[in-house]
């Protein structure tokens, strides 16, 4: 039954088909008539299936217990420790969404959300990490790839291979099909050559998808995904420095006629910029709840401080100047949860979401800088020094303006649609 | 001599659905209880128990013939159950209160558990009961040693290693008493509690939690077991333990005649 339902949920179209699976996958009624009767529940939107909610408890126990401990060293290092990747794996968290048969968990696109969401209440660079490798890669080999590329790669994915997506080049960011990396045939293989640049997970990731050009006349439609791994010979060039998630890599990757057998093509030829395109709409609701995860995490630090904290004879968050900062941060936080988890559900009913999504990511990382913000400025100078974690939070949630379409290009999606509507 | 033959272990581990150990808890108004809106989760003691009970069966394989848990508690309780399957349970039995229902007492968990054993004969049997040695809301302590006593089986308790020995038919089980530690070589059937170092539960992975979804959980009425579940005790009242106040204000005593002087003032000394 679950396998059913997963499947009528991967189907986009048949709004009655996809909510009636949705609704038997989480226990909910569905009136097929519409006729509105004592029984149809639509349930609020943090509503969650009991898998789900326990999937919340589990990965929170988790961030707490093993990734709590090793946040700061990590932060400093600038680096991802290898025990909490293995960690990620045996959890079933880098699987979420893959099917059973490929060794995933084969649950709903929310409890990836989920996952995102609590692991970035505690480090959002871990986070990342799952996300990237979740919403993007996982994604593009369920929904692009053959079932004969599916059935090599969803496995290692789901058990111990980190996958990496490489769109973005030093010359094209947002202009994403500006990109100049080629591939030119040479037998049945292609020969990959250019640099991509900003890549998360590049340090870890064996597995890469790789954006180039096989027919730059033919403008953005020659640009094709690619699956490519080191031993093809991809090179992870400069690691960066960052203000924020220092912990999650993101290194220039340097490819030189990477030498890739053309059943490695995702998706087909030429086709590559649709694949880029839908993939990064489900992707901003992936850093939605990350940044929401985030925003909650600084949160969860700073206010209880400040009621701990006497100054003046009282705790100070009881101050009602502060009450009041408080309480707007909390409406902010509550605000982007229910914009990303509205995109999220909105996602696996089959119903339009680039909007929603956008909307999601561009509230949420707003929230997430000036919670963050705020959770330093109550916290005063035990907000400042590095030793609580609380300026951490600040320092990666700017990332969140920035990855995965900035705010800008977020503005500008929107306006699309309004344009659209009201035109 | 014929060699005995193996014998499939059947292991039955109760839980309970409490308060979760990181609430601060809160009398309620009416100082007749705590404040029950608040988190809940597994009995801790009880997590230990579900673990054990899933590295028995990692250790001896086939050789473990089911894992069952059981809870008695309101309908929420289920949530417990399912945690419990995900962690590697098989099946599990939900012997359900009405949500108004008062809690259980040892005596009557006791009771319901040997029926609930009573009805597995038919399907088996259970030899080994694995349970938190107490629960982290009365922490009573008693069920465990009440359930060994109404069944007649031995008892180990305060587990901190649990050994099951099955060439020679023992379980040998490592118990922290207040003198150190003592090992008792037990015959099955056991009933066994557990403490707190016997082992660190695993967190429910996400492929076993969907795995969870189809393992099946049979409800019960405690009428199904023929058990009365009454509390035989009436909590009069609870409240808070005074408010702690702070010392005196010359903290600092110059010698110890004056300690001794500050604290006869205090009452804290007779003599």
């Amino acid at each position: 039954m679950l396998r059913a339902a997963a499947h009528s949920v991967k189907q986009p179209g048949g709004l009655t088909a996809s909510l009636c699976a949705r609704r038997s996958l989480q226990n909910r009624w569905f009136s097929a008539t519409r006729v509105t009767c004592a029984e149809t529940a639509f349930p609020s939107l943090d509503s969650f299936s009991d898998e789900e909610n326990m999937l919340r408890e589990s990965v929170k126990r988790f961030a707490e217990e093993v990734v709590a401990p090793k946040v700061r060293e990590m932060d400093e290092n600038e680096t991802m420790d290898p025990e909490i990747v293995k960690g990620l794996f045996e959890q079933g968290l880098m699987g979420i969404e893959t099917s059973s048969a490929h060794g995933g968990a084969e649950s709903s696109f929310t409890s990836a959300i989920i996952a995102i969401e609590e692991l970035a209440k505690v480090d959002p660079s871990v986070s990342v990490l799952c996300d990237v490798h979740n919403t993007l890669v996982n994604t593009i080999f369920r929904k692009y790839g053959t079932q004969v590329q599916q059935e090599e790669w969803l496995p290692q994915l789901a058990e111990s291979k980190v996958g990496s997506f490489c769109l973005s080049e030093p010359a094209s960011g947002s202009d994403a099909f500006a990109l100049q990396t080629r591939a030119r045939k040479d037998g049945d293989d292609w020969l990959i050559s250019g640099s991509k640049m900003w890549i998360t997970n590049s340090a870890e990731a064996e597995v890469f998808l790789i954006f180039a050009n096989i027919d730059p006349s033919k403008g953005y439609k020659g640009i094709t995904c690619f699956v490519a791994t080191k031993e093809m010979g991809v090179q992870i060039a400069k690691k960066e420095q960052k203000l924020g998630i220092r912990a999650s890599s993101t290194c220039a990757l340097s490819l030189d006629d990477v030498r890739v057998p053309a059943k490695n093509v995702i998706g087909g030829e030429g086709l590559g910029y649709k694949i880029a395109i839908e993939i990064l709409n489900e992707g901003r609701i992936g850093i939605a709840a990350q940044m929401l995860g985030l925003a909650q995490g600084a949160f969860a630090k700073a206010v209880p401080y400040t009621y701990q904290r006497v100054q003046f004879g009282q705790p100070v968050g009881m101050f009602q100047g502060m009450s009041f900062q408080i309480a707007n941060a909390a409406l902010s936080i509550e605000s982007a949860r229910l914009l990303t988890y509205n995109a999220a559900r909105r996602k696996e009913e089959g119903r339009s979401f680039v909007k929603e999504a956008a909307m999601a990511k561009l509230a949420a990382s707003r929230v997430a800088q000036e919670v963050s913000g705020a959770a330093i400025e109550w916290a005063g100078g035990v907000g400042f020094t590095r030793e609580t974690g609380i300026e951490k939070y600040w320092r990666d949630s700017k990332i969140g303006a920035i990855y995965e379409g900035t705010s800008n290009i977020q503005l500008q999606t929107i306006a699309k649609f309004i344009q659209k509507e009201y035109s | 001599m014929y060699p005995s033959t193996v014998r499939l272990l059947n292991i039955l581990v109760p839980i309970k659905r409490c308060v979760d150990y990181a609430v601060k808890i809160r009398v309620n108004p009416q100082q007749t209880g705590i404040d029950l809106n608040v988190k809940h989760s597994m009995n801790p003691f009880d997590e230990i128990a579900v673990e054990e009970a899933v590295r028995i069966r990692e250790r001896m394989k086939e050789k473990v013939s089911s894992i069952k848990v059981v809870t008695i508690g309101p309908p929420k309780s289920a949530e417990t159950l399912r945690t419990a399957l995900a962690m590697g349970a098989d099946s599990a039995i939900h012997v359900e209160l009405p949500e108004s229902a008062p809690s259980p007492e040892p005596l009557g968990v006791a009771k319901a558990l040997q029926a609930v054993i009573a009805r597995e004969k038919e399907k088996g049997g259970v030899d080994l009961v694995i349970m938190g040695k107490q629960a982290i809301d009365d922490d009573a302590g008693q069920t465990g040693q009440i359930l060994a006593g109404l069944l007649d089986w031995p008892q180990a308790t305060f587990a901190s290693k649990v050994d099951v020995d099955e060439a020679n038919g023992v379980v040998n089980v490592a118990g922290e008493i207040d003198g150190g530690s003592q090992v008792l070589k037990c015959k099955l059937p056991l009933v066994v509690t557990t403490d707190l170092r016997l082992n660190e539960p695993r967190y429910a992975s996400l492929p076993n939690i969907m795995k969870a979804k189809k393992k099946p959980i049979e409800k019960l009425s405690p009428a199904d077991l023929r058990v009365d579940l009454t509390p035989r005790l009436e909590t009069l009242k609870i409240t808070e333990p005074p408010k702690r106040v702070g010392g005196g204000k010359a903290r600092c005593v110059s010698n110890v005649d004056e300690l001794i002087a500050k604290l006869k003032d205090a009452g804290l000394v007779t003599s």
